[in-house]
């Protein structure tokens, strides 16, 4: 049995009437990357934010690393989310600070480390998403790409445990896409860390995922190693792998 | 039995509201009490804030007193009470108009700001972001904001007050002939200098005011761009009535014993 970084148990998530989630129940498996496929609007970042307590389920429970972080205090949780970094759909840098500053923030909130040292590993992290020299610019002056990968930078940057991505390749070009899943790769196998994806890219799930879970309609209805899923009979699961446009999902 | 429902459930937000605000005061006090402050962000945000600020607190503050002085000053003077009207434009200045027109024009430029800034962040996701980074948006984003106008709009106030005065004792000499020296004469003997002070408590409350509600609107914006300003009228409506009634009940307190 492999060990679990995080459980959902029987999560149930609505907005007012709406219900995204019903009862539903994952495992994320300790040092492996499980990617979470699924339509738009099924509720994959939701899945992110229930796994850092930035949303709370309305019913159920979710454990990281065997505590309940569903019921803690947000002041409980601050110490649980430094291990976990959070790579953002549209980066969500912060707009007044400089790129440099806004990976070093949680070196210089969370550490001790002098500035020379932030400064050498911020742009070390910078570097290794492909992004030279661009510490002193602000986020408006970059490309949507370039944006993305300093929010990806800012994420990893203080070695997290587990780092969860919302959809980490979605408009960059293919270069990027590669780097970028192999960076995710290599994050992953140094500190035996442990990473969640959200993603629609099925060449970088191809390349990366130890396991994918696919969410429809409020619940997870397969999940297994790449291979077991393209093997897999359901044929939603099928139809979304296939991207064609006849079958079971209603559009 | 719908009215009742209605009732029921605006008495729920009301209490929703009242409650997250003060939450938010309480939980900026404990980070403010441990002397947790952001020294450069809090510069920052005195000057962007407050120093901003001073050309409307200038320009509001000259032509109230002016406005007053050119009301009172000619039939003070027919009435041959001439010498009381330096004394009764600082009085009221003081106590009354200068902290409270003070408050509201901060409000509409400094509240407005904060939320708008801070719906902008829910709407992009950075306070998530400062979350998800094991930050919290009140001590990173609140408490310098706090820290920064609980100083600053004491300082524009006294600023304003001087200004309404001086403009006042202008309009007084050009309309009525009041002699710069009377009408400052008066102001000495008619304004005590407690009720200066007094006056300042009363913006240290509007700070509180303006900060408190202008950022529990903006972090809890909801629905993209056009929350964004909802939440900012809706931050500068409520800071605005909120200090007309703390106006009222801290003129009550404050100045019972020697009204
Ligand atoms: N604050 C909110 N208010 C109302 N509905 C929301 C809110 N946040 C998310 N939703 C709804 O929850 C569903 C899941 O959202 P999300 O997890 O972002 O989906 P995904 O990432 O899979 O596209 C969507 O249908 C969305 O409309
Ligand atoms: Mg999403």
């Amino acid at each position: 049995m492999p060990e679990v970084w995080a459980r959902l148990e029987d999560v149930s998530i609505r907005y007012g009437p709406k219900v995204v989630m019903q009862n539903l129940s994952l495992d994320i498996v300790d040092g492996a990357i499980t990617c979470i496929i699924g339509l738009s609007g099924a509720g994959k970042s939701t899945i992110l934010r229930l796994l850092n307590g930035l949303k709370r389920p309305d019913a159920g429970r979710v454990f990281v690393r065997g505590q309940e972080i569903s019921t803690l205090r947000e002041r409980d949780l601050i110490s649980i989310r430094q291990t976990i970094g959070f790579s953002f759909q549209f980066a969500a840098l912060f707009d007044s600070l400089t790129i440099g500053e806004n990976v070093a923030l949680p070196l210089r909130e969370h550490t001790k480390m002098s500035g020379e040292e932030i400064d050498k590993l911020v742009s070390e992290t910078l570097e290794s998403v492909g992004l030279g020299n661009v510490e002193s610019r602000y986020p408006s002056e970059l490309s949507g790409g370039m944006v993305k990968r300093a929010g990806f930078a800012r994420a990893v940057i203080s070695n997290p445990q587990c780092v969860l991505y919302d959809e980490p390749t979605t408009g960059l070009d293919p270069i990027i896409t590669h780097i970028l899943t192999n960076t995710i790769k290599k994050l992953r196998d140094r500190l035996n860390g442990t990473a969640v994806v959200v993603s629609h890219d099925l060449g970088s799930i191809y390349m990366m995922a130890d396991y994918v879970a696919m969410l429809f309609e409020g619940a997870i209805i397969a999940y297994g190693t790449v291979d077991e899923l393209r093997r897999s009979p359901n044929p939603i699961v099928q139809q979304f792998l296939q991207g064609s446009e006849v079958g079971p999902i209603p559009i | 039995m719908s009215a009742l429902e209605d009732v029921g459930r605006d008495t729920a937000t009301f209490l929703e509201y009242a409650g997250g605000v003060a939450n938010l005061i309480g939980e900026s006090a404990t980070f403010i009490g441990r002397l947790r402050i952001r020294v450069n962000e809090t510069f920052s945000q005195a000057y962007l804030l407050g120093v901003n600020s001073w050309t409307i607190v200038l320009l509001t503050s000259l032509f109230t007193g002016m406005v007053f002085s050119l009301e009172s000053a000619v039939q003070a003077v027919q009435y041959g009470i001439g010498n009381l009207v330096g004394g009764v434009v600082a009085f009221t200045t003081a106590r009354e108009l200068g902290p409270m027109l003070t408050a509201v024009v901060v409000a509409g430029r400094a509240g407005a700001a904060i939320a708008a800034e801070f719906g902008s962040m829910v709407v992009t996701e950075q306070i998530e972001a400062l979350q998800s980074l094991g930050l919290s948006p009140i001590r990173m984003l609140v408490v310098p904001r706090l820290v920064a106008l609980i100083v600053m709009l004491p300082i524009l106030t006294v600023f304003g007050d001087i200004i309404s005065v001086l403009g006042g004792m202008l309009v007084a000499n050009i309309y009525a002939n009041i002699s710069y020296d009377s009408f400052l004469a008066s102001v000495r003997s008619t304004l005590p200098f407690g009720d200066v002070v007094r006056g300042l408590v009363k913006s240290l409350v509007f700070a509180v005011i303006i900060v408190a509600i202008g950022s529990y609107q903006g972090l809890n914006t909801r629905g993209g761009a056009a929350g964004v300003g909802k939440a900012t009228t809706g931050a500068v409506v409520t800071s605005i009535i909120l200090i007309f009634i703390f106006n009222f009940a801290l003129s009550y307190i404050l100045f019972r014993q020697n009204a």
